[in-house]
Order: structure tokens, then C-alpha cells, then sequence
């Protein structure tokens, strides 16, 4: 049995005009680390509402732990454990009070599930006695997901856990996020970091409330249509202009000092004649190889394909 | 159970953790009751007092004497007709008046039984009840001194007092049953409302509803806090009432009691209401002080007379809890009165708070939306 | 665009201490007119307060700065005269529509009327807003928000626009388009301070400064850096140096 499933949920605000979500279906296996990628406005945040049953679907069904969201709240709320978007901590009490606070919410104690925490515990509990407002994002982060965890949830909801907090408190929390798949807790999360969902098992890409794709990262990368090169020159600003400007390339979009480039046609002598082209348009600096894509390949590939009937947005 | 415990403790340590908090559930009430305690009983002094002097004699004017000997008077010079004297308190030139009959002696003489007239301004209660007080003390005075020298036969002097524009002398104490219904109604409705609210803003009501932990005992473990305080903060009234204004409440305490229980259900209710329609803290607090304070600042009747209030707009107090309320605690702290006197009224309230808290139970989200 | 040999910014062991806390410690550094200057940092790492600093919003500590040639401590008026600011939190007003934001910061600039008419109608046709320019700002995706905040950031020919965290939450074609708006105005010679969380965004600045615990430990063109921690991703490179942080936010 899957631990969630989704099939063809859509969510409307302001009474229809504003669509959330679009007919989005999937499932999440038992134990599996399971992405929503997607920028602000994809609907990721409406789906975790939708399954932890804080909001209701306008249309379609979804199950949590084989339980509906729509009728059974009651036992999906005795079992998932939920991350919010924002730290949902008490910031006027500390972080032992927290903890309490939320292990006698789920009518256990700290002592009944400590071995899931530790690890995470350990890392917050110098500063047990310090008030939630004062910690650092990263705390915070920690201290949220030890209440999320503290009464051992059979699925874990993590909505943008990451998001706001820098880079290191980020691998941290990855990093954990790991340790607890090990637990065998199902756990989704959502983020716009688009290099975090390599580390998820299997994700979905989500654009405009519609599902763009769902796999594993490595066949969202591998179903990458194109060859793909990484070019670079001097003048960023004006390759980008004279890449467009050359009617063999498909696509041109910076990744930081490279621009990936895919053309139209698989010929090889591609990136010759672009080396060339280049050349005569008086770059310096010039360096076209092949590469692999990135997930944010694929996602940027699949955006453009499905909005070129909806342009803009 | 257990859950319930923790999360009202919770609560607690909310409220004894934001110093602006304790400040209006502890300060407010304080500095209102002793605002207006003060502001309102304060001594007075140089009355503008005028006489009608219908009798012109020995009597009448041996008082005039002792009242323009006196400092909390300030006589007007010349007396008055019964006419000029209406249209000086109309004009405001003067706060009280005493009137001699035109056979105040002759009475006094004869029957041993003189009548005069004190009438004062009952615009201003306070002030009124005090210069009554004070001019029966200056009559009284004067008739002391008669008995000693006649010896056998006692002299009584009655004086009759009138009071213009307010005979009821409503507004005397009267603000601290308003007082009351206006610190409970902020303790209820607008920390409650607010304390919700701020949940809802900080996100932690996505988790408290995402947990095994009932709805409604969510509800219920926001409202006992504030239940618990604002009892505290009507014990705190009527301590300042009674030891530090010196306020006899003369009926009886547990009936008071109940009586706020009652109310205070009524308030909660409403704060629960108010957070389910209302997302923001800021927006919370408009509504509550906008929609609730005001209307019991000017329709309870403790501010302003509702006798003023002009014909449809009379009806409105009927439809606050507050105004319902403020009768009860009026006539059985002040008045004396037992329940048989409040029954209806305390039926009423009664009746309202069971709908309100019916009302705000439907209404309460299990979701967010 | 003549360029100008005064550097744009300039930061002279600038600190800022708070109650003893030194939030910025002794930050030296200098960014050249038209350069893409990345700031990065941790959370807590004094990012903000520097760029507070440097924006004439509040007094250094000690140290000097100058920006666009203007003093911090002196000339923080002159200063806002030349500096445009956007960040992800607050950019424009949401119940004005694009045109009466561009209007209103134009004013706020001291555009004349004139100027205004041609800029906005220059802007509104750069972004293909055409349609959009009598809506409300509600109304738009938030990408096209960013890009209009951008926009309307640099209608006053700033010397230096100041961006904090500016593509947080936004898609990836859009955080491209939003970065081509960043190297067009650099184009112009207008030098662009940003500050993100993506470390891979860091890759599309010329030069970028990495801050750990108030101080700057490194400053260097991202390839540099790259090759200096032998690694190939700028997220390690900051890794790195911020893994020994001692503060949070």
C-alpha cells in the first residue's frame, strides 16, 4: 500500500479564479524520501495542506497512510508529523519547552522517542534552556524538525524547510533528512532549490499547479531530449545576445559563468561551427564542451515546452 | 487530559512572558478604576452657589451667614427668583442653590418644622452629591445651635433636595460595574481573539491542527487561561473598589461572581469569533476595539445617560452582553440587590452567552480554510 | 558610458558593533564601476548590516566607506541620491498598478514629468508589460514583480543598485531573465551589489565576497575561488569557509 496518494487533486482560491492545482496525481511509497521542486506559486504548499488535511481539494481524492483527507482527518492527524513554511515554533518559549510542549501534544514524552532525535537533539540541547525567537535559522530549523518528529510520524511533512536558510545550515539538514529515510519514515518535502532534488529518491517537478514530471532525479535528467554544451567566452552578457542571434541553437540560458546550449539539430559539428560563429562575432576566451544536464535542465526544458502555447508567466 | 494541562500551561507562560499583556490585564484595570475613582470623587471647593430667599428673616439669614463664611462656597451676591436661579444653572453661572420658603421662620417657629430646598446641578453626580452633602451639614449645623439655646422643644429642620438634569444620580459609581464589563470584555474578547490570531500568523495552528489534539480542546485550552484572569482581574476591581475608594459592595459577592462567569463565557465566545473570521493580529485588535469597547463605552450606560440616546438607537444596548451585564452588577453591588431583583436580566445574559458560545463553536475551523 | 576611476564602493575596515558585538569586523574591499559584486555570507554573518552601512541607513561603528564616491558619514543624503535598492521582502506597492509604482518611485527620485513619460513607457516595453501596465501589482506573477522591481530600482540612472536576496522563491527562466535585466545594467555601467542564498547565483558575479562572522575571508572572481578550494562549485567553496562559523542569526 502506498503511503500517499494523489489522483487528480485540483485547489482553487478566490472562488475559482486562482488554480493552485491542476489535476495532480501521484504516489509515495512506504519509507521513500519523495521532492515537490518547484518555484513560489507551483502549489507545493496547497498539496502539503491538501494532504495533511488543513485544506480541502475542490476536486479529486487523495489518502494518507491508506487514510482519506477528506474524512478521516482524525487518524491522519494522530500520525503524519508536519513542517510548515514557517518555523512554527513558540518564540517566547525555549527550546526545552517547545519539545515538551509538542511530545505531550501527541501524548507521548521526550523520553518514549528520543533514539528518532537524538541526533538532531544532541546539536540544540546546549541551548535547551535558551527562548526559540533566540536561536539561529538553522536551530530553529532543528528545533522544528524534533517537534515534527517527537511523536515517531509514519509520514513526515516538510514544507520548504529550507528556504531562507544558507548553505550550510541547508546540508545540514539534508544531511539529516537521510539519517531519518534510514528510520524508514516516509518523508515529503518541498523546496525551490533546484540542487536539492538530487538528494531526494524520487521527485515531481511542479510549474503553474500542474506536475511537469515525476521520476527519480536520474531518469528526469537522463529524459533530457538534447545534447547539451556548456560555452563561455569574456563577454557573458553578449554571447547570451549572439547565442539567440544563431539560428542552430534551441536554447540558451546561463549557469553561472557558462551558458548551457542545446541546438535544434544533433549534428556533430555543433559546437565546431558555434566555436566558429563565436569567433567571428570577436569572442575571446572561447570554451564549448559537452555536458551532462542538471535537473534544472530538465525542469527549465519542460517549462518552456509546456508554456509555449501560454507565453509569459 | 494530560494534554489539556500542558497546553494551558502553555498559555501561561505566553501572557507572563509579554510584558504589554500583563500590562492590560494588571495596569489597565488599575489605572482606571483609580482614574476614574479620583478624577471623579475628588474634594470640592468654591461652589458657585446662589439663594432664593422667599422668607427674608433671622433665620435665612444667619444660614447665608455660615455659607459665606464657608470655603467650599462661593456665594453670589444678590438673591435670586425661583426663575432667575433656573436660568443661571441652565447658563452654568452656578452648581447648587438653596431655597427658604416664603414661611420658613413661621414654620420653624411654630410647628418646630422648617422645610428648604437644596438644589444642585446632577449633571456632574459627584460634584452634586457633594455639595448636598455639604449644605445639609451647614443646615444641619445651624440647627444644632437652635436646639442648645431653646433647650426642651427640638427644632427639625428638613431639607429637601432636588437635583436638576440627573435625579437619579446616575454615573456617582456607576463606572465600576462599566469599568467591569470593559476590563472583562479586553481580557476575553481582545486577548483571546489576539492570542489566537498570532497562531494562526505564526503558523503553529498548521500544527496544532495537524495533531491528534481535538479542535474543540484547543479552544477550550485558549479560553480557561483568559476565564482564570479575568476572574483575577474582577477580584483585583472590587479589592481597589473596596479598600482604596472605599466603595461598600452591598450585595452579594458570590451572586457577583456568577454573574461575571456568565458574562465572561459571553466574552470569550466573541473573541472566538472574532479570530475565526480574522487572519492578522492588527486586524483582531481593530475589531474587538472597534466592534466591541466602543459599543460598551457608549451604550452600557456608564459613560453616557442612555436617556439621551435619541428614539432607534435606544434599542441597542438591549443587544449587549455588556449592557445586560453592567444592570446586574449595578443593582446587586451597589444597590444591594439579591437575585430575585436580577433574575431576568441574568437570564437574559445567560441566554446570550449560550448563543454566542454556540455560535462560535459552529463556526470554528477544523481546517485552515 | 565614461567610466570613472573612483571605484564605485568603497570599504575601509569598516566595522559595526553592537553592545560589544561586532555584527561587521574591520570589512576592507573595493568594487569597480559596472562590476557584478556577489555578497555572500550565513545567516547572521553581517551581510545586512554592511550593506545598511553602505546604503547610508545607518552609522558605521568606525572605519571609513564611500559610495559612489560619497561619505557614509557625511554625505549619506548624496549617497541615497545614488544608490537604487531592491530586496525580496519589500519592492513595490502591491495596490498601485505597474504604472503608478513607476510614477511613484520616479517622483520619489525627483524625475520630471517628461523623464518619467519616456522611462516608463521604455520600461514597460522592455518587459512586454504593455497589457499589464493599468494593473494592479497583485495581479502579476511574482516573477514579473521581481523584474518591474528591478526595473523601476534603476530608473534613476543609480551609480549602484543594491540588491538583497532578490530571486529568492522564483523559476528558473525567470531568475535568468532577472539576472540578463542585472547584466544589461551593468552594461550601463551600473554597478550591481547583490546579495543571495543561491550559491550557484554567486557563479554569475564578476567577483564575489564571502563573509564568516562579520569578517571578510574571501574575495575573489568565482573561478578563482573555485580553483583556490579545488573544487568545482561555488556551494563548496562556501561550505567551506562557512562550516566554522561560530554565530547564527
Amino acid at each position: 500500500m502506498d503511503a500517499v496518494t494523489l489522483e487528480h487533486i485540483t485547489k482553487t482560491y478566490e472562488k475559482g479564479t486562482v488554480r493552485a492545482v491542476e489535476d495532480v496525481s501521484f504516489a509515495v511509497k512506504p519509507g521513500e524520501l519523495f521532492g515537490l521542486i518547484g518555484p513560489d506559486g507551483a502549489g507545493k504548499t496547497s498539496i502539503f495542506r491538501i494532504l495533511t488535511t488543513l485544506l480541502l481539494a475542490d476536486s479529486g481524492t487523495a489518502t494518507v497512510g491508506g487514510h482519506d483527507v477528506r474524512t478521516d482527518y482524525q487518524a491522519i492527524r494522530n500520525t503524519v508529523g508536519y513542517m510548515p513554511g514557517r518555523f512554527s515554533l513558540y518564540q517566547d518559549l525555549t527550546v526545552q519547552e517547545n519539545l515538551n510542549f509538542f511530545a505531550t501534544l501527541f501524548d507521548t514524552t521526550i523520553a518514549a522517542n528520543y533514539a528518532l532525535i537524538k541526533d538532531i537533539y544532541e546539536q540544540i540541547e546546549p541551548f535547551r534552556d535558551r527562548r526559540a525567537g533566540k536561536l539561529s535559522g538553522g536551530m530553529k530549523q532543528k528545533l522544528a524538525l524534533c517537534c515534527a518528529l517527537i511523536h515517531k510520524p509514519t509520514v513526515l511533512f516538510l514544507d520548504e524547510p529550507t528556504t531562507g536558510v544558507d548553505a550550510v545550515s541547508r546540508k545540514e539538514f539534508w544531511a539529516m533528512l537521510g539519517q531519518l529515510r534510514q528510520q524508514g519514515i516516509t518523508i515529503l518535502v518541498s523546496t525551490p532549490y533546484m540542487d536539492e532534488a538530487t538528494l531526494c529518491e524520487r521527485i515531481a517537478l511542479l510549474q503553474g499547479g500542474k506536475i511537469l514530471s515525476i521520476d527519480t532525479p536520474d531518469n528526469i535528467v537522463r529524459a533530457y531530449p538534447h545534447p547539451l554544451f556548456a560555452v563561455k567566452t569574456d563577454a557573458v552578457h553578449s554571447l547570451l545576445h549572439d547565442l539567440r542571434a544563431y539560428t542552430p541553437v534551441l536554447s540558451s540560458y546561463a549557469f553561472g559563468e557558462f551558458v548551457h546550449v542545446a541546438f535544434r539539430q544533433n549534428q556533430p559539428n555543433n559546437d565546431a561551427a558555434l566555436r566558429d560563429y563565436l569567433r567571428a562575432r570577436q569572442h575571446t576566451g572561447i570554451v564549448v564542451k559537452p555536458i551532462a544536464p542538471t535537473i534544472e535542465d530538465r525542469f527549465i526544458e519542460l517549462m518552456t515546452a509546456n508554456s509555449t502555447a501560454a507565453h509569459g508567466n | 487530559m494530560k494534554q489539556l494541562l500542558v497546553f494551558i500551561r502553555k498559555e501561561f507562560y505566553h501572557v507572563f512572558r509579554d510584558r504589554r499583556t500583563l500590562l492590560i490585564l494588571f495596569g489597565l484595570p488599575t489605572a482606571q478604576i483609580l482614574l476614574f475613582g479620583f478624577a471623579l470623587s475628588s474634594e470640592v471647593k468654591n461652589i458657585n452657589l446662589a439663594v432664593v430667599d422667599f422668607a427674608h428673616d433671622q433665620a435665612t439669614q444667619h444660614i447665608i451667614g455660615k455659607l459665606q463664611a464657608s470655603r467650599y462656597f462661593h456665594l453670589q451676591q444678590a438673591p435670586l427668583s425661583y426663575a432667575a436661579m433656573e436660568t443661571a444653572f441652565r447658563q452654568g453661572k452656578i452648581k447648587a442653590a438653596l431655597v427658604f420658603p416664603a414661611n420658613f421662620s413661621a414654620d420653624l417657629g411654630h410647628t418646630g418644622r422648617g422645610q428648604l430646598q437644596i438644589v444642585a446641578d446632577g449633571s456632574d453626580p459627584n460634584t452634586a452629591s457633594t455639595i448636598t452633602t455639604y449644605l445639609t451639614a451647614i443646615v444641619g449645623d445651624y440647627q444644632r445651635q437652635l436646639n442648645q439655646a431653646a433647650g426642651a422643644l427640638p427644632f427639625q429642620i428638613v431639607p429637601e433636595t432636588r437635583l436638576l438634569y440627573n435625579p437619579e444620580m446616575n454615573g456617582s459609581l456607576n463606572f465600576i460595574p462599566g469599568v467591569l464589563a470593559l476590563v472583562l470584555m479586553i481580557v476575553c474578547t481582545t486577548l483571546t481573539s489576539v492570542s489566537i490570531v498570532r497562531e494562526k500568523e505564526r503558523g503553529t495552528m498548521e500544527v496544532l491542527l495537524v495533531s491528534p489534539f481535538r479542535p474543540l480542546l484547543v479552544l477550550i485550552a485558549k479560553a480557561v487561561p483568559y476565564l482564570v484572569l479575568s476572574l483575577l482581574d474582577f477580584t483585583l476591581i472590587l479589592l481597589l473598589s473596596v479598600f482604596v475608594l472605599d466603595v461598600e459592595i452591598r450585595g452579594s459577592v458570590m451572586l457577583l461572581y456568577g454573574v461575571s462567569t456568565v458574562f465572561i463565557v459571553a466574552c470569550l465566545s466573541l473573541g472566538l469569533l472574532i479570530s475565526n473570521v480574522t487572519a492578522s493580529q492588527q486586524v483582531a485588535m481593530l475589531v474587538s476595539m472597534m466592534g466591541m469597547m466602543l459599543p460598551t463605552l457608549l451604550f452600557t450606560g456608564f459613560m453616557f445617560p442612555l436617556e439621551n440616546l435619541p428614539g432607534p438607537l435606544r434599542l441597542i444596548p438591549n443587544l449587549l452582553p455588556s449592557h445586560w451585564y453592567y444592570l446586574v452588577v449595578k443593582a446587586v453591588m451597589l444597590k444591594g440587590l439579591g437575585f430575585g431583583a436580577v433574575w431576568r436580566e441574568t437570564l437574559i445574559l445567560l441566554g446570550m452567552s449560550v448563543a454566542l458560545l454556540g455560535i462560535s463553536l459552529r463556526n470554528f475551523n477544523i481546517r485552515l480554510a | 558610458m565614461e567610466t570613472n576611476p573612483a571605484p564605485a564602493i568603497s570599504s575601509h575596515e569598516l566595522s559595526k558593533h553592537f553592545d560589544g558585538f561586532r555584527a561587521v569586523d574591520r570589512i576592507s574591499f573595493e568594487v569597480a564601476p559596472g562590476e557584478i559584486f556577489g555578497f555572500l555570507g550565513a545567516n547572521g554573518a553581517g551581510k545586512t548590516t554592511a550593506m545598511r552601512m553602505l546604503c547610508g541607513l545607518s552609522y558605521p561603528t568606525s572605519g571609513q566607506a564611500t559610495v559612489a564616491g560619497f561619505d557614509v558619514y557625511r554625505q549619506q543624503e548624496q549617497i541615497k541620491q545614488n544608490i537604487g535598492y531592491m530586496s525580496q521582502k519589500f519592492s513595490l506597492y502591491e495596490d498601485l498598478t505597474v504604472l503608478e509604482n513607476i510614477e511613484f518611485f520616479g517622483g520619489i527620485y525627483g524625475l520630471t514629468n517628461q523623464q518619467l513619460r519616456t522611462k516608463s513607457e521604455e520600461l514597460v516595453t522592455t518587459l512586454g508589460l504593455q497589457s499589464e501596465a493599468k494593473k494592479l501589482v497583485r495581479g502579476l506573477p511574482l516573477g514579473w514583480k521581481q523584474k518591474l522591481a528591478f526595473s523601476v530600482a534603476i530608473l534613476h540612472d543609480p551609480k549602484i543598485v543594491f540588491l538583497d536576496e532578490p530571486t529568492g522563491g522564483v523559476d528558473p527562466v525567470t531568475r535568468r531573465q532577472f539576472w540578463e535585466l542585472i547584466y544589461a545594467a551593468a552594461d550601463r555601467g551600473i554597478t550591481a551589489f547583490v546579495t543571495t542564498h543561491y550559491m550557484d547565483e554567486a557563479e554569475y558575479c564578476s567577483r564575489v565576497c564571502i563573509m564568516v562572522d562579520g569578517r571578510v575571508e574571501a574575495l575573489d572572481s568565482p573561478a578563482n575561488l573555485k580553483q583556490q578550494f579545488h573544487t568545482d562549485s561555488m556551494d563548496d567553496v562556501f561550505y567551506q569557509l562557512a562550516r566554522g562559523a561560530q554565530r547564527g542569526e
